[in-house]
């Protein structure tokens, strides 16, 4: 049984590989490839990060560090090969370039931070990442104040033919580089080092007690991590062709940990699914809202409260389910769907009660939500949205304690086959 | 140096270092009882600027002033009891995270009901006229009120932790959780209590200091880390290490900020010059002022790396 699902994943990742490839002749707006572009960049940088949270169990506030910097040397090495003072050399590479100064700055700013665990070691990342920030605005000259750098990136040795003018190149450069990057991160967690990191996280004192350092493994991961952030950083530089100091801020290592946490850090899928869906969001929420930063701390806040493994968990506590009996996966879908569409009244009513607030600042009466104009001045349409909402709080509470019985009594019957 | 400078440095730095006590001395507590590093701390304390704004504008900032503490107060009590308690049983790593997660929020809803740019958040006319001249600056009555308030504040909340019985069961909840329920105090309501009373203290630092730094969104998220290496270097649950920390990181970032002084002014005296076109200047001309937003964050690391009790904690962090 458990082989025909791990051919079934074979045969799934074969099609995604093949999907990945083709899409730029499926999309070809420049728009959406920009879009698939910063993906994969957010695909490396979440997972590198997640070696760091999930695997390591350390929680870093500062992650942007290596992946901003890293972004500026990049753009300094581009704009030096432009103007003839760095040896010419083919774009493909940069990414070395930028995964060695993460790496320089890993092994560095690890070497003190792996010091302290926890709470103390999440403060010394907070630190750093102040302290460059800062440290980027008062070095005008390296790194340009508040307006960054720019460089452009048709130079170099025209590799194969390619001059990476083209967004479609582009698209090509970092699928490779994602896949590269992902598939070595992946591996490494497949080796006794990334099961020592998994014992590190789980039970310093029995990890200790086995003989291994537990700092040596905390900073070799601390600098591997930092090492894949540069190498996402350069491909971030190369696909703007520009990089600022909101590259290695607070804000951008807020992002990485929210995309990491959402998608589910428990899980080497989870930060993936996480970047793929919040960059998506991200794009498109942005067009139409302005309150998309509040939506994403929302979200945010109820992972952690409600679902501490992610939505990859969610997913994944299926498995044992499909594995054994799937037939019982119908037993769930009624409860699903009640849980679901109470939690849509939920989303609607609050979102447009959100909508509603936040268009009382701007000076338009009139605002568009969920496809149907309104107006903030008809004061019916704040009464329905509240309702909608209370009604929907009080839905999610009686459907959710409805959906875990059932979940309950699922897996009563699957401990019982296993059992048998 | 001369006198004037020195006596700037010492006045400025007590203000500002009395503001970030104000600012900090909430999350000292709850950090060191429950070990819970708010990080939504400086966003109540945006709350209480804007809410000081908000009720002075409908009626005066002395009905501000005790309203909007409460309020904040309230606000964090119920953070704590609906979040933060259901959080607990995930640990600290997801109770950080959660108010990582909450400062977002907060500081969004702050946008959407106030909006992005500062308010208009005046001193009251009462205290608005110059109260003494120190060394050619004149210093307004309501930065004095400011610091008077601020040293009453300190010198209750020591005499309540250090003499009466409710500091006792605090102190002691801090120490030893298990133990004090055991002896049938509700340790959860005391625990919410002291987070509602730290919140209403970072609100009351809001509405007495967002008058005087400006109240905007992202007063925040400039303020937020600085708590932290309040509280750090203070040490865990001390009220008294966090008056020396605010007083300490006040006075260095005061005389960091009123010194012009760079390494050509040392190379220059020790008989070198640098040129003004060559690379090594843009290093050599930046001055301790420039560099003055690094030393808090540079005192927080090396508080943690070298020291993590701090100067009065009795635990690491």
């Amino acid at each position: 049984m458990f082989n025909i699902l791990k051919s079934y994943k074979l045969i799934f990742y074969f099609f995604l590989l093949i999907i990945l490839f083709f899409l730029p002749v499926l999309f070809s707006s420049s728009f959406i490839l920009t879009l698939f572009c910063k993906m994969g960049v957010l695909v490396i940088f979440s997972v590198a990060y997640n070696m760091l949270l999930g695997q390591t169990g350390l929680l870093s506030f500062g992650h942007a560090i290596y992946f901003g910097l890293a972004g500026y040397a990049s753009i300094h090495f581009l704009s030096g090969i432009n103007n003839n003072y760095l040896p010419s050399m083919p774009i493909v590479v940069l990414p070395f370039v930028g995964a060695f100064i993460g790496l320089i700055l890993g092994v560095l700013i690890g070497y003190l931070s792996t010091k302290r665990i926890g709470t103390a070691f999440a403060m010394i990342s907070l630190g750093f990442c102040e302290l460059v920030t800062a440290l980027t605005l008062i070095f005008v000259v390296f790194f340009n104040g508040e307006d960054g750098i720019q460089a452009d990136r048709v130079t170099g040795n025209e590799f194969f033919g390619l001059t990476y003018g083209p967004q479609n190149e582009v698209y090509y450069l970092i699928l490779f580089w994602c896949i590269v990057a992902v598939g070595i991160m992946y591996l490494l967690t497949k080796t006794p080092f990334g099961r020592m990191c998994n014992a590190v996280r789980d039970n310093q004192q029995r990890a200790e007690f086995v003989g291994y350092d537990v700092r040596k493994i905390r900073w070799m991961a601390f600098s591997l991590s930092a090492m894949f952030a540069g190498a996402a950083g350069s491909l971030h530089a190369i696909n703007y062709e520009h990089i600022g100091f909101e590259s290695v801020s607070l804000v951008q290592s807020g992002m990485v940990l929210f995309m990491a946490y959402i998608g589910g850090i428990g899980n080497f899928l989870g930060p993936i699914l996480g970047a793929v869906s919040l960059t998506y969001l991200d794009t498109m929420l942005s067009d139409i809202t302005e309150a998309w930063v509040l939506y994403y701390g929302i979200i945010f806040v109820l992972v952690i409260a409600f679902a501490p493994q992610g939505i990859a968990g969610l997913i994944l506590m299926h498995e044992p389910i499909v594995r054994i009996n799937p037939s019982l996966l119908k037993k769930l879908m009624f409860p699903y769907l009640v849980f679901l569409s109470s939690i849509l009244l939920l989303v609607i009513g609050f979102t447009t009660l959100i909508e509603l607030v936040h268009s009382l600042k701007s000076n338009h009466s009139h605002l568009i939500v969920y496809w149907i104009k309104i107006s903030n001045a008809n004061f019916f349409i704040w009464i329905i949205s509240v309702l909608l909402g209370i009604s929907g709080i009080i839905a999610c509470r009686k459907s959710y304690y409805q959906t875990k019985e059932s979940w309950n009594e699922v897996i009563e019957k699957i401990k019982l086959s296993l059992v048998k | 140096m001369s006198i004037e400078v020195l006596l700037f440095i010492i006045f400025n730095g007590l203000l500002y270092g009395m503001f970030l006590f104000m600012l900090s001395s909430g999350l000292t507590l709850i950090f060191g009882m429950m070990g819970i590093l708010n990080f939504a701390h400086a966003s109540f304390f945006m709350i209480g600027a804007y809410l000081g704004y908000q009720i002075s504008l409908y009626s005066n900032f002395w009905i501000a002033i005790v309203l909007a503490p409460i309020i904040v107060g309230y606000i964090g009590a119920l953070v704590e009891k609906y979040g933060l308690r259901n959080i607990h049983k995930y640990g600290h790593i997801a109770e950080l995270l959660f108010t990582f997660g909450l400062f977002y929020i907060i500081e969004e809803i702050v946008q959407m009901v106030w909006g992005k740019s500062p308010v208009p958040y005046k001193v009251p006319e009462l205290l608005n006229f110059p109260l003494i001249q120190i060394s050619g600056m004149a210093y307004p009555a309501y930065s004095m009120f400011r610091l008077v308030l601020s040293v009453l504040i300190f010198l209750a909340i020591y005499k309540v932790l250090s003499k009466t019985k409710t500091g006792l069961i605090i102190k002691a909840s801090l120490t030893n959780p298990e133990m004090v329920a055991a002896l049938g105090h509700n340790v959860p309501r005391v625990f919410s209590n002291v987070f509602g009373f730290g919140c209403g203290l970072a609100g009351l630092a809001g509405v007495m200091a967002g008058n005087v730094i400006g109240t905007e969104p992202s007063m925040a998220l400039l303020l937020g880390p600085i708590v932290f290496v309040v509280v750090v270097t203070g040490g865990l649950g001390s009220i008294k290490g966090a008056l020396v920390a605010s007083i300490i990181i006040g006075m260095i970032q005061t005389a960091a900020v009123s010194l012009e002084l760079n390494l050509n002014n040392a190379f220059k005296y020790l008989g070198y010059n640098i040129d003004i076109n060559s690379t090594l200047n843009h290093f050599t001309s930046i001055t301790i002022s420039q560099l003055s937003p690094i030393v808090p964050y540079l005192l927080l690391i090396i508080v943690l790396i070298a020291r993590p009790r701090g100067l009065f904690g009795k635990r690491d962090v």
